[in-house]
């Protein structure tokens, strides 16, 4: 039976079509997967069909039924429960009153702070999480912490058809699993799931039918077993693919670029590590293990309260990201709509930001010097813009991600610290992605990587280290580096502190096959 | 199987009672700075007035200051509510000299028209609020813009309403609001009617209607999305922060027994400082409204602080800048010290 279903439905952001007479519907007891590219209209599609949009024209369907989603409320009322892939908490209040938000325990018509606190308890325990607290602020948590919070929040709802927008692309493997768990039981009682993703084992892990977008069309509908990965990136993308992952290339006795030795910070203890001329250096491990912090200290963001840091032979002090720059590092974070662009300002201004002191003679910018560098640099990197001065709120994710690395090339940075910048990519955006740092290794920056995408590291790396927190506790070398060593590595040890016997069956199971 | 996710989200791993620490340090902390401002202010009041007046300060110092404090901590409550949606209200000043002004021209001296006048006075307020939450939120206009335009014309019509100090505000209007209570051995009523706003407060912070404001002042598209009635509360914000003010305009006509179409003007800023010492974000989602009552203290006794140090009356704006800056920063480096001290997973660019 249809649960829920869009029909020719049209919507446009100031002249840009997102969606063009567009249908979509999805069944009862069904796990539906909406794949394309970035850009493709899956989002907005979610967006209208949850009453957070209105479309320009089409109709809506729920349950059999004309409606009109004017609002969230209307949808919730319906049924209709979401979670968007920019999270809906409120940082500055706890996790009990996110999970509650709007269906608060009462005692005497007003809201009773100890009821609060228990039943977020008991959603907690109810759906098998017990590393979060319910008095937590959510702006102390990870995000994959606030990812499992907002997806408790919403199911807890008990909605009969249930879209998720990425869930799992702040997700490690473990809770990955942890959700399709929970997904498979929903099926089961006959909810409608509705999902994005951009990784395809999870689609074929998961997915009964899978739906693809591609141009704010629908492509087609397809049952997941009859599709193959190449025929679903053919269709999203309308071109066929090489293989997706380059080889990284061979280095020869490479000079080392960056050399860290006995780092310790908050959450780091003791990292020693050496990146070299051309290489890519993975740092892998379960998420929230001190890759952040590592990443973040060596930028100067956090402060180190020990180590040695050498950039070219030449011993560093980092005190702040001023003097990460000078030295030559650049970070580019994974949430670059808050932590790298400046989303209302154009192409033109992000990518010179931190080179206008070089752009300028005696305090005035060089107009023709910019435009140049500009327009070589989006050329460089195949950033999809009409002009260099569209503003980069504009762009689909993975070109704002291209914006922020040609930024960094701009500033002629040897090492770059790049911290999950596919998350939330589409795949050929990704293509470019990786052909983009196969290149910068040619070309002899030093990269260190990291990624919640497993895979990903296995094929781009030429080594991964494993760390445990904020310890590397070991080092895999390539090529050909098996995704499952990644994840045996890290589990592995976590199995031995994690007193839970549940986790050490799980974690066996994986370490054996 | 279940628990597995619970591995891979060590770093909150913490027991309940750190959490619960945690939770009351962050969520607290700047308001036992500003208690503890207050305290500090308090002591030092004593010790001065002690030294002047060889005496200890008694009932009649506790009324004058109260009152004084009441009008200041009435529109920063006011304040705070529209504060916590991320908003800001400068038209405070604007209100309170309408309803001052229309309390002392209207207010005649039997119980019928005390009440009737104290109320529409309030109803005014609420009114002039409500038009600013309806051009905030339906005009989509930023809010210091329309209330900076609807603080001058609220100053404008209230010279029209009392174009000189003057009317007269009946004895009894006075002597309940900020006279003493002889049956309660002549406590002030101010002190009443603090408690009885500090109740007030109490229940309103556990209705829906004050969740959804801090909701707002944390992301507004997210309360939005959780299906919190984001307009509604929005408007609901101003008009009631409207309401405090046209009870400030309506207890300073009674301290002062006379209206003043001018004297308010000065609140905005004072509502907005009591606001800050409070520590209330004015970033909006966090604060409570007794760090509002408690900046309102803390600013008058820094008055009387001032004035028994001995300090020139004509440098005494000159302090209070002085004051209310340190204050501010102090109190943001000791909540940043206590928070590199804590937060281990987190920390962002």
């Amino acid at each position: 039976m249809t649960s829920i279903e869009g029909v020719a439905i049209s919507k446009s952001f100031g002249g840009v079509r997102a969606l063009n007479h567009t249908s979509f519907a999805a069944d009862a007891g069904e796990v539906h997967a909406l794949v394309g590219e970035n850009g493709a209209g899956k989002s907005t599609m979610i967006k209208i069909l949850s009453g957070i949009l209105r479309p320009d024209s089409g109709t809506i369907r729920v349950q059999g039924r004309e409606t009109t989603l004017d609002s969230p409320q209307v949808a919730l009322r319906l049924g209709i429960g979401t979670i968007f892939q920019e999270l809906t908490l409120m940082p500055y209040m706890t996790v009990a009153e996110n999970l509650l938000i709007g269906r608060e325990p009462r005692s005497g018509g007003l809201i009773s702070h100890s009821g609060l606190d228990m039943k977020a308890h008991e959603l907690l325990d109810e759906a098998g999480i017990s590393g979060i607290e319910p008095l937590e602020l959510v702006a102390n948590l990870s995000l994959s912490q606030r990812q499992i919070v907002e997806i408790i929040k919403v199911v807890s709802r008990r909605p009969r058809i249930l879209f998720m927008d990425e869930p799992t692309s702040a997700l490690a493997e473990q809770e990955v699993a942890w959700l399709f768990g929970l997904v498979r039981k929903l099926r089961e009682q006959g909810t409608c799931i509705v999902f994005t993703s951009h990784r395809w084992n999870e689609i074929k892990d998961i997915a009964d039918r899978i739906t693809i977008f591609r141009n704010g069309e629908n492509v087609g509908t397809y049952t997941a077993a009859d599709l193959s990965e190449q025929e679903a990136v053919e269709r999203m993308t309308g071109r066929k693919l090489e293989m997706l992952y380059p080889e990284p290339i061979t280095l020869e006795d490479p000079a080392p670029i960056l050399h860290v030795e006995g780092l310790s910070a908050p959450a780091l203890h003791g990292i020693s590590l050496t990146v070299h001329q051309g290489e890519v250096l993975g740092v892998g491990g379960l998420a929230g293990q001190g890759q952040r912090e590592l990443f973040l200290t060596l930028f100067g963001v956090r402060h180190a309260r020990s180590g040695t840091i050498q950039i070219g032979g030449k011993a560093v002090r980092i005190n702040n990201p001023r003097d990460a720059i000078r030295h030559g590092l650049a970070l580019i974070p994974e949430d670059r709509k808050t932590e790298g662009l400046l989303l209302p300002l154009p192409v033109r201004q992000n990518l010179t930001l931190p080179i206008l002191g070089r752009l300028a003679r005696s305090g005035f910018i060089r107009r023709q010097q910019e435009t140049d560098l500009v327009q070589a640099m989006i050329q460089e990197l195949a950033v999809r813009t009409p002009t260099s001065d569209q503003p980069v709120g504009a762009l689909s994710g993975g070109n704002q991600q291209k914006v922020l690395i040609g930024r960094w090339l701009l500033t002629r940075s040897r090492v770059l610290l790049l911290y999950d910048i596919t998350r939330g990519v589409d795949v050929a955006t990704k293509h470019d992605i990786y052909e983009l740092i196969r290149r910068l290794c040619q070309e002899g920056h030093a990269i260190l990587f990291y990624s919640t995408d497993t895979e990903e590291m296995a094929h781009l790396c030429h080594r991964v280290l494993v760390m445990r927190e904020g310890k590397i506790i070991d080092e895999l070398h390539g090529p050909n580096i098996a995704p499952e060593a990644i994840v045996a590595a890290s589990l592995h040890v976590a199995a031995e502190v994690t007193i839970d016997a549940s986790t050490q069956v799980s974690s066996s199971e994986v370490s054996s096959s | 199987m279940s628990a597995t996710p619970a591995s891979g989200t060590r770093p909150a791993r913490r027991t309940h009672f750190e959490a619960r620490l945690n939770y009351y340090s962050a969520q607290n902390v700047p308001l036992l700075l500003s208690l503890g401002i207050l305290l500090g202010l308090i002591l030092i009041y004593f010790l001065l007035f002690a030294v002047r007046q060889h005496r200890l300060p008694g009932n009649f110092e506790l009324s004058t200051t109260l009152n004084n404090t009441m009008t200041v901590g009435l529109t920063a409550i006011g304040q705070a509510l529209v504060v916590f949606t991320g908003g800001i209200d400068l038209s405070v000043g604007g209100i309170v000299d309408v309803t001052n002004s229309l309390a002392a021209v209207l207010m005649r001296n039997n119980p019928g028209s005390m009440l009737g006048v104290s109320l529409l006075v309030i109803l005014v307020g609420a009114g002039a609020g409500l038009i600013n939450g309806l051009f905030v939120t339906y005009g989509r206009l930023q809010p210091i813009i329309v209330t900076i335009a609807t603080l001058t014309i609220w100053q404008g019509v209230a010279l029209l309403i009392l174009p000189q100090p003057g009317g007269a505000i009946p004895p009894p209007v006075t002597a309940i609001l900020a006279g003493n209570i002889a049956p309660l051995a002549g406590l002030p009523s101010s002190v009443v009617i603090l408690v009885l706003l500090l109740l007030l407060w109490q229940a309103l912070r556990r209705t829906g209607f004050v969740v959804t404001l801090y909701a707002i002042g944390n992301d507004e598209r997210a309360a939005h999305a959780n299906g919190a009635p984001v307009n509604l509360a929005r408007i609901g914000a101003y008009t009631l922060g409207g309401a405090f003010s046209g009870a400030a305009g309506l207890y300073l006509a009674a301290v002062a027994t006379s209206g003043d179409a001018t004297t308010g003007s000065q609140l905005t800023l004072t509502s907005i400082a009591a606001v800050v010492l409070g520590g209330i974000s004015l970033f909006g989602g966090r604060g409570s409204v007794v760090g509002a009552l408690a900046g309102a203290c803390i600013l008058t006794l820094l008055l009387n602080v001032l004035f028994f140090a001995g300090v020139n009356p004509q440098l005494q704006e000159f302090f209070q800048g002085l004051f209310l800056i340190l204050a501010v920063v102090i109190s943001t480096l000791i909540r940043r010290l206590l928070q590199s001290g804590r937060q281990v997973g987190g920390g962002s660019l």
